[in-house]
């Protein structure tokens, strides 16, 4: 029988979609009691809102004020501390995630599994490599505890409906770390759906040429409702943030819709959206990568076309 | 600060489109361009311009791997590091043996930091610099985009989900970068000629006293799916149809 923990991301008192996605994951592991983690200052609604997640057994609150900002320096010996008897430890492949499992997996002496997109059996997963070009099919060793970063896009949040009983747990003050301080977030503020988890997401490109003229996408992606993403090349020209970039060192998404716009379709962008529902590539260069990607194609010019589109989805 | 130690890892060049052998024993590596991986690069620059600045004397870069890891040390040099280290191994080491190779070497040269690329773009696994930071116990500023020393700590910007993250960190650490630290500089050909004299230790892996790790088990190596590809319309009316049929609009 497998006995796993994961660790809950959460920022601003709610708790990270990533995690019940995590869960949907961890679930596919046969046989297994599902305990949920999460690290805060106080994290009593946090938690209650964790228990109310299908399948979870048990949820662990750790409260301490180290716990303000969620950085993996900080949280890793708590959760090493709280580790014994689990056969797993699962975080999102998140920027948090990625920060803190591998720290985690360190301690714990043993190799981490990035980015797990299917559970073949309770130490067999399938994962990404060279940008998605490859699926590689690994075995962890049982007689080891299993590290491994959750690639979210591969996975459905869970349900609600569970009734998870909450266990308040303390960490010695002794074992977190005063050697990494939380300076400042800087998060531009947006009421656009997220992109990590919007329905829809409508990107732009190097075509787009400058800030301002990303405009059109932002005006466009708020006639479809949807989040806003980018190709890393338009976020090297600093058309847009670096939290907007898609792809292999960027965000891994999976809307219903994603609109490509003045983006060629790299392979580093293309792994980003490949589970997406429908792709639809505009690009004035017929020939481009997208395209062989594409639902729906069509070629021509985005400064026509974009704001065409616009006029017709808000009429 | 005294040196700063970078990893630089021999990985299939960004530009070329790997394919998985029909036996799925792997993917096929025969005779296609290798380079250093470019997280990496931009940890070397990024270490260049410190020691640039005043605030290094040294520069070391080190790979693990085959004699052929000292063609991407060579470039390393060319580029402006002082002098090189190979540790020696035969097969690809995985990112906790990696780790503990680099903790080995920093008993050995005492740098005040340590810069790795955040993930190398073969196995794509972003875990080395935090499981070093981990062994070390020190500090790790992973994803960053932004490096300022301040004589015993540094002010690290990263690059996290949400937008920019900003924290202090006390020196010695790791940093693991992203791609907007820098953009590494180009070798020039004198420089090349340069980086032959400069010298390049081997260190057989045995000898570091490093206990291997257990590695994952590879079962199995498949292509991805492939999407199929779909339709084209003539225009913005037609994509609406489109659209409109998939229950998108």
């Amino acid at each position: 029988m497998s006995k796993i923990l994961i660790i809950a991301e959460h920022a601003e008192g709610s708790v990270n979609p990533c995690t019940a996605k995590c869960l949907s994951c961890a679930a596919d592991i046969p046989d297994a009691e599902i305990h949920v983690a999460v690290f805060a200052v106080d994290g009593a609604a946090l938690a209650s809102e964790i228990a109310t997640l299908a399948l979870v057994s048990t949820v662990i609150q750790i409260d301490n004020l180290a716990n303000a900002n969620s950085m993996g320096a900080i949280v890793a010996p708590q959760i090493v501390a709280i580790a014994d008897g689990y056969t797993h430890i699962f975080g999102p492949s998140t920027t948090f995630g990625k920060d803190l499992m591998p720290r985690v997996a360190a301690l714990l002496g043993v190799n981490q599994i990035s980015d797990v997109m299917a559970v073949l059996g309770s130490h067999s997963f399938k994962r990404p490599i060279y940008a998605g070009n490859a699926i590689l099919t690994v075995e962890a060793s049982a007689d080891l505890p299993v590290v491994a970063t959750v690639r979210t896009a591969s996975y459905q949040e869970a349900d609600n409906g569970g009734n998870a009983t909450i266990e308040i747990r303390t960490v010695a003050a002794a074992d977190i770390p005063e050697h990494t301080r939380f300076v400042e977030l800087q998060a531009g503020a947006s009421d656009r759906p997220d992109l990590q988890t919007a329905a829809k997401v409508i990107s732009g490109g190097r075509a787009l040429a400058s800030a301002e003229n990303f405009e059109i996408i932002f005006k466009l992606a708020d006639a479809f409702g949807a989040g806003v993403g980018a190709s890393r090349a338009a976020v090297d020209a600093g058309y847009v943030p670096n939290e907007m970039q898609v792809g292999q060192t960027g965000k891994i998404i999976a809307p219903d819709l994603y609109v490509a716009i003045g983006i060629s379709g790299a392979i580093q962008h293309l792994t980003g959206i490949k589970d997406a529902g429908t792709i639809v590539a505009i690009n004035k260069d017929a020939e481009a990568p997208i395209f062989e990607v594409a639902d729906i194609g069509l070629v021509g010019d985005l400064f026509t076309i974009v704001p065409e589109l616009e006029a017709a989805i808000s009429g | 600060m005294d040196k700063i130690l970078v990893g630089l890892k021999r990985v299939v060049d960004y530009n070329v489109r790997v394919r998985v052998r029909s036996d799925g024993s792997g993917v096929d590596t025969d005779g296609v361009k290798m380079s250093i991986n470019p997280f990496d690069e931009i940890a070397l620059e990024e270490a260049l311009r410190i020691k640039e600045r005043g605030e290094a004397s040294e520069v070391i870069v080190v790979s693990i791997g085959t004699a052929d890891a000292q063609q991407q040390l060579r470039t390393g040099l060319a580029m402006g590091a002082d002098r090189a280290i190979l540790v020696e191994s035969d097969t690809a080491v995985d990112p906790l043996t990696g780790a503990r190779v680099f903790r080995a070497l920093i008993d050995r040269e005492n740098p005040g930091l340590v810069i790795l690329g955040k993930q190398a773009i073969d196995d794509d696994n972003n875990q080395t610099g935090q499981m070093l930071a981990a062994l070390w116990e020190r500090p790790q500023a992973t994803f960053a985009s932004k490096l300022e020393l301040n004589g015993d700590k540094a002010t690290v910007t990263r690059e996290v989900d949400v937008g920019l993250e900003v924290i202090e960190i006390d020196l010695p650490a790791v940093i693991t970068t992203d791609l907007r630290l820098n953009e590494p500089r180009y070798v020039k050909l004198p420089d090349i000629m340069k980086a032959k004299k400069k010298p390049l230790d081997l260190i057989p892996l045995g000898d570091l006293g490093v206990t291997a790790a257990t590695p994952m088990k590879q079962v199995n190596f498949e292509p991805p799916e492939d999407r199929h590809k779909g339709i084209m319309v003539d225009d913005v009316a037609g994509l609406v149809v489109a659209l409109k049929e998939k229950g998108l609009l």
